[in-house]
């Protein structure tokens, strides 16, 4: 089963914690560190694939993919294909990228609810339910679509909403 | 950026991740978020707060949290608000919840109400929401409140909520097997869903189910063969194709479960065949995912019963991957080589080159699962080159994590393939020096009971050449600075065992080097132990042979300033070396035998040989001894506890107060028989007392701790009792019998223990060199030593080279060895008489006659022997349960021998002891030669020591 994802910045900084075995929070920032420090110290062109026995605990692997400004990191034990984690990444990437159009790291960094919408609609309780990006797109939409219906009602006067932001 | 407009997100929070991204220090960033969660604090607990608000606010509290804080306060908000009626907020608050908690926090109870109610909402998205966070909060006693509703979730209208419906239910069966047992058939049912999306995921339960029972799935083989079929057909709407593979994640997890189901199974394994060159065929290499199914597919097939045609197309796929230039591939390629080497060890040849490249590539991951292949593939014949490698390798790295991995890999491949002793002794000095401090101690306890009972080989010179050559290389690592624990321990037990044995080194030397080792670890006791045991050994070994010893000033100050150390250990370590100084050779002989390291110790357990003192201290009227678990006065710590847990099961607390001590009546016998078995009616007086207790002691604690009566009824509970809880002795015992492993040396004779070992070493450094010149041939002639064929030619050199080697090695060794040689023939005197060598042999079984306490007793004068002797006249006074810890240490010490745990004792030891035999050949040599055995040669000894 996938045991985490994680999108952490280039310059160490979490962007996205899921955590499919329940950690302490506590812990969340080391665990952070140590894969940071792992992922930064690799070269370029190497494998996308790490082990992590000592972090996540024996048979446990990490796949990485290093795009633009941040590492995507998904944590798995011996039950999953690396390659095909590799491609679940991708899978992810390209559903952010249809989300954003143009995905950058602003982006995920003030929507990080949005993501862990689309991780959702990929993965529960750390098994892949979806892998096809249109689809998970499509139920995205829903969501949004429907929400953005029920929130209307909702709406609260503006000039109320504007004093409390203030 | 504007594309989060349409989330709702006010500008507070752009300048929050704004000012944490501009942040120079993380205290700078600490105190911004500190701020913000003061801000948010004080506004979620505030009631007029608009609603859409509080989602914000909420998320702003996530992403405090994910940076690191604690976000607690908040985390009723998050509860409340799954209440909310509108949807983006009942979302947002299931997505807070399920991020802060877990099934095990106390607010679970509060949302699986409104799971309940959601569950059976009519919007499916409120579902959703819901089975999400089913899936995570949902712990074992919530499952039965939930599961009626997720069953019936399972033939929902909506795809995607029976998807989520099988995964929740999936989880449920992770959490706790036993409460959703009866429904596994609907993932069988899910199967056939026509929805290829919920069909793909009930895959992922059923892979679960499969391997944890793979027969009772057998039926669905057929199934699963045609539904993979069906897949790699297209049979599915196109939407599933990624990359233009027809769902490849869906095929993947098909070839698992397969490869679960046809392992072993040859009827089961023919129906997948024919599916599997379908995709070998239609493989499509170029892309990633392409590769992830071949990958399976060799994964599946190196799993089911072999099949020699898909075996050539695994291994062809193989080697694509191998040749590939990504490294991904590469690393799927060694993976599955190691796989099939599993089935055929001979694919592996082919790739040699391939591996030996991975091997040096400078991506870690690939180096790490390089060495895995090579672990999987060594042999008595590539065991060299290999941990060579390994060791190399573990050297270069700074995880300690892995490093200790290889280390202990290191270690099981030496123990089961060592070519030779002394490759094997050189090895562990490399994985000992170098990472010392990562193995198991086991592994050094194994090493020193290999060196001591050799290799069980008939000559006892191959074993002694081990040894001394063993004592040389220690004695050139101790040179070296910062060497671990535990090798020094070794050292220090190899050096004070074997030290002098062969005659090459004086015992002066000897002791100097471990007072020097002593004195470089002021703070690592247990290396001080050694080494103070280590000196003892070698004074009583000189004293046995009538040598006088100097007593070295560094020496005199070491003991000095142990015999007031705060480790009682060490402690008393000083008092026994000092005592054994001032005893006979007849005695030191008896107490310290020569390689005794082992002959069992027959321990007497029940300190039978004081029954006689206990008989006659009651009958003069003293008070009978009551095991602490049956006194009732202080109630210590430790006495609670035992009787706690055996109190559990009658009954868990006990409210009434203690009862008062009553005195010795015997009413409380009658009143025993009640909860003891009959045997254990013992009648004080009587004889026959002490032998029905051994019978019975073992069982007894246990059995009368809940008793709880505290009647003064004399029933030693095996009579180790009567100073301590039995606890203590069977902890006290691994740590001192480790320690107290000392043991006598064999004065073993040794001729010419050098050549072979500089011989293997010499060739082993030969054909490094060789490496390290022809650089273009080096990794051929890897590969040919790593799978042993090939180059042949090449190899031929290499011989021809390392047969020069050899005899050049021979030659200066002999040269060296003939200085030494006067020095060996000083030990012949050293062949202790016969009749002190009977003490030394194995005791006979008959357990009475070795009762070490009663031979010390004989054999010391109560002035000379002062720790041993207040040790066994104190615990008739006292019950300090130290005591015991005093005492396994003084049966270890005095008898000489390792401690009776070491298992594989076999019948090696008898032959350890000199015969008589042994000592006239060699005082016949020693004749020959013209030395005179007695008296030291200073000459000889400049030479040993220039």
């Amino acid at each position: 089963m996938i045991q985490a994802v994680m999108v952490i910045s280039t310059l160490g900084k979490p962007r996205l914690l899921k955590f499919y075995n329940f950690q302490d929070p506590e812990k969340h920032q080391e665990l952070v560190r140590s894969i940071f420090q792992l992922l930064s110290a690799r070269p370029e062109g190497v494998s996308n694939f790490v082990e992590t026995d000592a972090i996540f605990g024996p048979g446990s692997k990490l796949v990485y993919n290093h795009l633009a400004t941040l590492y995507f990191v998904f944590v798995f034990d011996s039950s999953e294909n690396e390659l095909a984690m590799l491609d679940l990444v991708q899978v992810f990437v390209e559903t952010l990228n249809k989300c954003f159009k143009n995905v950058c790291e602003l982006d995920i960094v003030f929507n990080f609810n949005k993501l862990h919408t689309v991780l959702d609609e990929m993965i529960l309780g750390g098994q892949v339910i979806e892998t096809s990006s249109e689809e998970i797109m499509r139920s995205v939409e829903e969501i949004a679509r429907l929400e953005k219906q029920s929130s209307t009602t909702s709406l609260i006067p503006k000039s109320i909403s504007q004093r409390f932001s203030r | 950026m504007g594309s989060q407009g349409g989330w709702g997100q006010s500008k507070e929070f752009l300048d929050l991740v704004k000012s944490i991204g501009e942040a120079r220090s993380k205290a700078e960033e600490d105190r911004i978020i500190v701020r913000e969660l003061e801000y948010l604090k004080r506004r979620l607990a505030d009631p007029d707060v608009p609603r859409r608000k509080m989602k914000e606010l909420l998320l702003r509290l996530v992403y405090a949290e994910m940076l690191g804080h604690d976000a607690s306060f908040g985390h009723i908000h998050a509860v409340k608000m799954t209440h909310d009626e509108s949807l983006p907020l009942k979302r947002t608050g299931y997505l807070a919840v399920a991020l802060f908690i877990d099934e095990r926090h106390d607010l679970v109870i509060l949302v699986v109400n409104t799971i309940q109610k959601d569950l059976r909402s009519d919007n499916y998205l409120v579902v959703c929401a819901a089975l999400t966070a089913a899936s995570r909060l949902i712990g074992e006693e919530a499952i039965p409140a939930v599961l009626p509703q997720v069953v019936d979730l399972l033939a929902h209208p909506k795809e995607a909520v029976r998807k989520k419906a099988v995964m929740a239910l999936h989880r449920f069966y992770q959490r706790s097997p036993s409460s959703v047992s009866h429904l596994v058939s609907n993932f069988r049912k899910k199967l056939c869903d026509n929805d290829p999306g919920v069909m793909g995921a009930t895959l992922c339960p059923l892979y679960d189910l499969v391997l944890e029972d793979p027969n009772a799935y057998k039926d669905l083989v057929v199934s699963f063969v045609n539904i993979l079929k069906q897949v790699a057909e297209r049979r599915l709407p196109t939407s599933y194709d990624y990359h233009q593979m027809p769902a490849p994640f869906i095929q993947i997890k098909l070839l698992k479960i397969l490869a679960v189901l046809g392992s072993g199974d040859k009827q089961a394994s023919g129906h997948m065949y024919t599916v599997l060159g379908d995709i070998f065929r239609k493989g499509d290499s170029a892309s990633n995912i392409g590769n992830a199914i071949l990958y399976e597919c060799i994964c599946c097939i190196s799993c089911i019963f072999p099949n020699s045609k898909m075996l050539d197309a695994a291994a062809e796929t193989t080697s694509k991957f191998l040749k590939s230039d990504s490294h991904n591939l590469k690393y799927m390629g060694i993976d599955a080589l190691g796989r099939l080497i599993k089935i055929n060890p001979d694919i592996a040849e082919e790739h040699q080159l391939a591996v030996i490249d991975c091997l040096e590539d400078p991506d870690d991951t690939l180096k790490r699962k390089t060495f895995e292949l090579l672990y999987k593939m060594t042999k008595s014949t590539n065991i060299e080159v290999i941990v060579d490698r390994m060791i190399e390798y573990m050297i270069s790295i700074t995880d300690h994590h892995y490093k200790a991995e290889i280390a202990s890999r290191c270690v099981e491949l030496a123990e089961q393939f060592a070519p030779s002793n002394q490759w094997f002794i050189q090895t562990m000095n490399k994985v000992f020096e170098h990472a010392g401090d990562l193995v198991n101690i086991r592994v050094a306890h194994n090493l020193m009971r290999l060196i001591a009972e050799g290799f069980g080989e008939e000559d006892e010179g191959a074993d002694s050449q081990l040894r001394s050559s063993a004592v040389d290389s220690y004695l050139r690592i101790l040179g070296e600075p910062k060497l671990p624990s535990s090798f020094l321990q070794i050292i220090c037990w190899v050096l004070g065992e074997y030290g002098t044995s062969d005659g090459k080194h004086p015992a002066s030397y000897i002791i100097g080097k471990l007072c020097d080792v002593a004195e470089a670890h002021p703070t690592d006791d247990t290396v001080r132990g050694y080494a103070v045991s280590a000196i003892l050994k070698i004074f009583a070994f000189e004293i046995a042979v009538g040598r006088k010893t100097a007593m070295l000033p560094e020496f005199q100050s070491l003991v000095d300033e142990l015999s007031a150390s705060h480790s009682t250990d060490l402690q008393q370590r000083a008092y026994e070396v000092q005592a054994l100084l001032g005893l006979d050779k007849q005695a030191v002989g008896s107490v310290m035998p020569l390689d005794a390291s082992c002959e069992d110790i027959e321990v007497d357990r029940n300190l039978s040989f004081l029954n006689s003192y206990v008989q006659q201290a009651l009958e003069n009227g003293a008070a009978p001894y009551i095991p602490e678990s049956e006194r009732s006065g202080a109630v210590s710590v430790g006495n609670y506890r035992v009787q706690d847990q055996h109190d559990t099961s009658a009954h868990a607390l006990r409210f009434e107060a203690y009862e008062l001590p009553k005195p010795s009546v015997p009413t409380a016998t009658s009143q025993a028989s009640v909860y003891l078995p009959t045997t254990d009616l013992v009648p004080v007086p009587e004889p026959s007392y002490y032998k029905e207790d051994h019978q019975i002691g073992r069982s007894q604690p246990s059995g009368s701790a809940p008793s709880g009566e505290f009647g003064a009824k004399l029933r030693l509970d095996g009579v180790q009792k009567k100073w301590g809880r039995e606890s203590y002795t069977s902890s006290s015992t691994p740590s001192s019998s480790t320690s107290s492993q000392q043991a006598a040396n064999g004065a073993s004779n040794s001729d010419g223990g050098a050549p072979i070992s500089s011989q293997a070493r010499e060739s082993s450094y030969g054909s490094k060199k060789q490496q390290a010149t022809e650089v273009s041939a080096e990794k051929q002639r890897l590969a040919a030593s790593l799978f042993g064929s090939a180059a042949k030619a090449d190899r031929k050199a290499h011989a021809g080279r390392r047969a020069t080697k050899e005899s050049s090695s021979t030659e200066k060794v002999t040269a060296a060895n003939a200085a030494p040689q006067p020095a060996k023939e000083q030990v012949v005197p050293a062949v202790p008489p016969p009749d002190l060598m009977d003490l030394g042999e194995p005791v006979p079984s008959s357990a009475p006659s070795a009762d070490p306490f009663s031979q010390l007793d004989g054999l010391l004068g109560p002035a000379s022997a002062s720790p041993v002797v207040s040790a066994t006249s104190a615990p008739s006074a006292s019950n300090t349960p130290d005591l015991m810890s005093i005492f396994s240490d003084d049966t270890g010490t005095t008898s000489g021998s390792a401690e009776p745990a070491v298992g594989a004792q076999k019948g090696a030891t008898a032959k350890k002891g000199h015969s008589l035999q042994d000592a006239l050949q060699k005082d016949a040599t020693a004749r020959q030669v013209g030395v005179t055995p007695t008296g030291n040669n200073p000459n000889l000894f400049k030479d040993l020591l220039g």
